[in-house]
């Protein structure tokens, strides 16, 4: 599939930067020209990001749309992409934030636009080079370039403690990429090859010596990302110091690195070491969800709630992950866009109130829904789908992997549910301290609600919170394949068992081994399509 | 026998002219094209050389690739210094025919340096190259720091030459020979491999040469040097005078020394994981730019000797591919520094360059890349040398010192980035004025980061040539 000639997903990683030379030829001066240029620019990388779901085929197991040129032949390195599933959504979740932001910061940012812009857009190379590179160079080359954007965008539009946020977030990050370097290394001088299709199709796996090793450095690199507790203490002090869109990417892509990062790689490539470290992994995962909520209560800035809520909910797609069954999976995955959406809606939100009064603490506002209705009911419905409400997207991924995990292990469940239960605690309560009550700070009273440009940035993610809430099918059997694939390798005695139920249709239900657990979860699944 | 060194004639002559032109020149501006266009025939007539490949002198030089790929670079760098220099003395002429000639001089040293297949050799082509860059690094007769650097320099200079000729005197002594070639037969002949005398020739040999390179503990004199000397002579001193050493130091360790290898490669293990640490580390706490790049460069000697140290077609292939990369990368941010300087001002401190990112955005972005490349942040040339290295070691099994090599880029990160934040994110403290960019300046910054951005992107055709001109 092309566009203009050019295969689509080099058209999708590049497009970008020829949108940066475009803006690198106008005239610095003229704002609102910059403006409106990268605004187009990030709207027409959605729109074309939108063509990947004309060609894409969820029926087919393995990578789409794949493209292999030769790049650095001496070092074996390839221009290798391709993509499935689940890197479909993220991609499209990518271009969506990213548009988004980039409105958001129509009247956000005010100096030095042309830089503010080419770095988002710069940022947005990287995301998308992520989420197709099949060749581990090529990976890195563009999980690194990501950081040099974003620390810009911290160190220069970023709040007091910038410079500090800023350089924390570039070492604590590169940190866990560099030793993930090493360990890419290493892969090679096994396999002799940097060529993920062809690594994958040979099926043999390292042996478990170097593959517990290779799994902690790649672990290390990925949940700094994540974060992980006790990886996790860059993210706050980005988040805070970040603006608005930096802090909206961070969340809702930049993170889903890390654990994307960990279906792409870890699982498959190195099943017997991620089997040897499950335990470890689960636990810092439950440690990430209930700690990270207990530190959302007790926060006085909103971003910083936010940021910590983060924690605690990327914990529950750390979870899903590591449980290895086929629903938690799909679940995390899922959770992982709905995690976007939400979060990333929540930072805009926030940001909204920053741009009005440039304060975040809570204490600050109060009542505020009198004077902003419109903006009261957004942020109701992103609180709502953050904390899992039934009928919006929350509730899918967190319901589902509850279900995956609780069939492995309830008290896993049990502690991951608590973290709901907190959750909801501190969202409610920071929506009821923000909103309800008497307008008693006088600096509110003028507050003027969301207007139609802010409004327009919202519409899309309360959509799609519905969307997914309500009708999770499309987006859940496009996961189909390639979860299964990955659950082959790594749960392979999963698909093994007979299947213990049959629907009323007639058709067996994938993996019955599970037993009565699995039962609800796809009656309920079913229920909702 | 002659075509063998016609490049070392032509520089010879090249330099010998410019002194003589300079007695009746009066702009002496010009003197600078001089030793451009010398420059350039010495680069045409080595390119020539190849096809006379072989010994010649009685076994005292070599023609080979190897000494063809250094010697193409070493001239690309003086050709780049003079540029830089070009700028940096627009005001102080005076002794510009000096100090073109003894540029000339010091690169006459370096290609005797890389050709030299003898001990006598090597050690006549590094005295032309130090006692050149001595008076190179003090010709700032009323800067007092650029005196106290040339002093410095040749004091502990002249210790390492004397380490360097005990060790040639003790090989000497062991093997009867000079010559590398048969150093290496008499050792494996007669079965001396244990002889302590050997060793500790061995041992002096590296302190000679590890103190050109600034290998630490042997760089006490870099930061010093670096920062007093001119900085276009800095620059020439951090790639070419480093690139000379490490090619002889191939050489000499590679061809005489093979059987000492597992020995040798011990000692650089060590040496390697402390130069690299101790140069990033001190580097942090550096206020001048000069003396954060000086720590820098003892840095990047640690990364290139864990190339050595991974030995074999990869491991040294890497090393040449690096030394491309660094030479480009560190000239470049050596031209940003001269550009950002002034008449009576060279504003050296990291906290003038403030503000940078908004008073010059196209300094300030040349600067980035060459801050970010030299980080080794992808994909920026930096990255890919660094890359190739690690490749390198952990093939050869050295798993331990590529995780150290990467730490130690990760340290350097946060000392390259600094410039960056105080280019972009910090408010400038005092008003600074910059000369106008001189064309020959202009054309460096081009040029440089141009390469430091396609050599990272397409490195295919400079790691073939790094392949090619093994030994």
């Amino acid at each position: 599939m092309d566009i203009a000639g050019i295969p689509i997903l080099t058209f999708l990683v590049f497009f970008p930067l020829v949108g940066i030379l475009f803006l690198l030829f106008m005239p610095s001066g003229n704002g609102k020209l910059i403006k409106w240029a990268a605004n187009i620019i990030t709207a027409l990388e959605l729109v074309f990001s939108l063509f990947l779901l004309s060609g894409f085929n969820r029926t087919v197991d393995g990578m789409q749309f794949v493209e292999r040129a030769s790049w650095i032949k001496s070092l074996d390195i390839q221009y290798l992409v391709g993509i499935d599933g689940i890197s479909l959504l993220l991609i499209l979740l990518a271009t969506l934030l990213t548009f988004l932001a980039t409105l958001s910061s129509w009247s956000a940012v005010k100096d030095r636009l042309k830089e503010y812009y080419i770095f988002m857009l710069l940022l947005e190379v990287g995301m998308i080079g992520v989420f197709v590179s099949l060749d581990f160079i090529l990976f890195y080359v563009f999980w690194e370039l990501m950081l040099v954007p974003m620390y810009f965008l911290i160190g220069i539009w970023g709040g007091e403690r910038k410079l500090y946020a800023a350089i924390k977030f570039f070492l604590y990050t590169l940190f866990g990429s560099v030793m993930m370097l090493v360990a890419i290394l290493v892969i090679y001088s096994h396999y002799g090859t940097f060529d993920l299709m062809k690594i994958m199709a040979q099926g043999n796996l390292l042996p478990m010596a170097i593959q517990s090793w290779v799994f902690l450095a790649f672990f290390l690199g990925f949940a700094i990302k994540v974060p992980m507790f006790p990886f996790h203490t860059w993210l706050p002090d980005a988040h805070v110091e970040a603006p608005t869109a930096g802090s909206v990417l961070l969340a809702g892509i930049l993170l889903k690195m890390g654990t994307y990062g960990f279906v792409r790689f870890s699982l498959p490539l190195f099943p017997d070491a991620c089997k040897k470290y499950m335990p470890y992994v689960i636990i810092l995962a439950l440690i990430s969800i209930v700690y990270g909520a207990l530190v959302s209560l007790m926060q006085k800035d909103m971003k910083k709630l936010i940021a910590y809520s983060s924690v605690s909910h990327m914990g529950f797609v750390m979870l899903g992950i590591f449980a290895f069954t086929p629903t938690a999976l799909k679940g995390a995955i899922l959770q992982m866009i709905n995690h976007g959406i939400s979060t990333g809606a929540l930072f805009l939100i926030v940001g909204i109130v920053y741009e009005r009064r440039h304060t975040r603490l809570i204490a600050e506002f109060g009542g505020l829904s009198s004077r902003m209705p419109i903006y009261a009911a957004v942020f109701l419905i992103i609180t709502m789908s953050s904390i899992g409400l039934p009928g919006l997207n929350g509730f899918i991924g967190e319901f589902m992997i509850l279900m995956g995990t609780f069939a492995v292990n309830p008290v896993w469940a049990m502690i991951a549910a608590l973290g709901i239960i907190l959750g909801a605690g501190y969202m409610l309560w920071l929506y009821q301290r923000v909103m309800f009550g008497k307008l008693e700070n006088p600096a509110n009273e003028k507050l003027s609600d969301l207007n139609l440009r802010e409004l327009a940035t919202f519409i899309p993610l309360i959509i799609l919170a519905f969307w997914i809430g309500i009708m999770p099918k499309p987006f859940l059997d496009v996961l189909d394949k390639p979860v299964e694939k990955i659950v082959k390798i790594i749960n392979p005695t999963y698909y093994d068992k007979p299947p213990l139920e049959i629907k009323k249709d007639g058709t067996p239900v994938h993996g019955g081994n599970a037993g009565s657990h699995e039962t609800p979860a796809e009656a309920h699944t079913g229920e909702v399509k | 026998m002659i075509t063998a060194i016609l490049p070392e004639i032509a520089l010879t002559v090249a330099a010998l002219l410019i002194l003589m032109v300079d007695i009746w020149l009066k702009k002496k501006v010009i003197i600078g094209y001089l030793a451009l266009v010398g420059i350039a025939a010495t680069l045409v007539l080595v390119l020539q050389s190849l096809a006379v490949e072989g010994y010649s002198f009685s076994q005292m030089i070599v023609n080979d690739n190897f000494g063809f790929f250094f010697q193409v670079l070493f001239l690309v760098a003086a050709f780049i210094t003079v540029l830089l220099s070009m700028h940096y003395f627009r005001d102080n002429t005076q002794i510009l025919g000096e100090y073109y000639s003894l540029l000339l001089f010091a690169v006459l040293g370096m290609i005797f340096m890389v050709k030299a297949t003898d001990l006598v050799m090597v050690f006549i082509g590094i005295e032309t190259l130090s006692l050149s860059v001595y008076i190179l690094s003090g010709c700032l007769r009323e800067d007092r720091r650029s005196g106290e650097a040339a002093l410095k320099y040749i004091l502990l200079g002249a210790f390492s030459t004397a380490f360097l000729l005990f060790g040639i005197a003790l090989i000497f002594g062991v093997t009867g020979t000079t010559n590398l070639n048969a150093v290496a037969a008499a050792i494996a002949g007669k079965n001396i491999l244990l002889d302590p005398m050997l060793l500790l020739a061995m041992v002096m040999l590296l302190v000679g040469i590890g103190f050109k390179i600034s290998l630490v503990p042997f760089h006490m004199w870099t930061p010093d040097v670096y920062e007093g000397a001119p900085t276009p002579v800095t620059a020439f001193m951090s790639v070419g005078v480093k690139a000379a050493a490490l090619a002889v130091f191939l050489r000499v360790f590679l061809m005489a020394l093979p059987l000492l290898n597992p020995t040798w490669r011990h000692l650089l293990v060590g040496i390697s994981v402390l130069t690299m640490t101790v140069g990033n580390i001190i580097a942090i706490s550096q206020d001048n730019i000069k003396r954060m790049l000086a720590y820098s460069s003892i840095a990047h000697a640690g990364y290139l000797l864990i190339g050595m140290i991974a030995g074999g077609e990869t491991g040294i292939s890497s090393m040449l591919y690096y030394l491309v990369v660094y030479t480009f990368m560190n000239l470049g941010a050596f031209a940003v520094v001269i550009a950002f300087g002034n008449k009576g001002e060279d504003n050296l401190a990291i906290s003038d360059y403030a503000g940078l990112g908004s008073r010059f955005p196209a300094l300030a972005f040349v600067m980035t890349l060459f801050m970010l490349s030299l980080a080794g942040i992808p994909p920026l040339s930096g990255f890919m040398g660094k890359f190739y290295i690690f490749s390198a070691a952990v093939k050869e099994g050295y798993i331990g010192l590529a995780v150290i090599g990467v730490i130690n880029s990760l340290i350097s990160v946060y000392y390259y980035l600094r410039v960056t934040v105080m280019m972009y994110m910090k408010k400038p403290e005092r008003e600074i004025i910059v000369a106008p960019v001189q064309p020959g300046l202009l054309l460096t910054l081009v040029i440089t980061a141009f390469l430091t951005l396609q050599i990272g992107l397409f490195p295919s055709f400079y790691l073939e040539l790094a392949r090619a001109s093994l030994f």
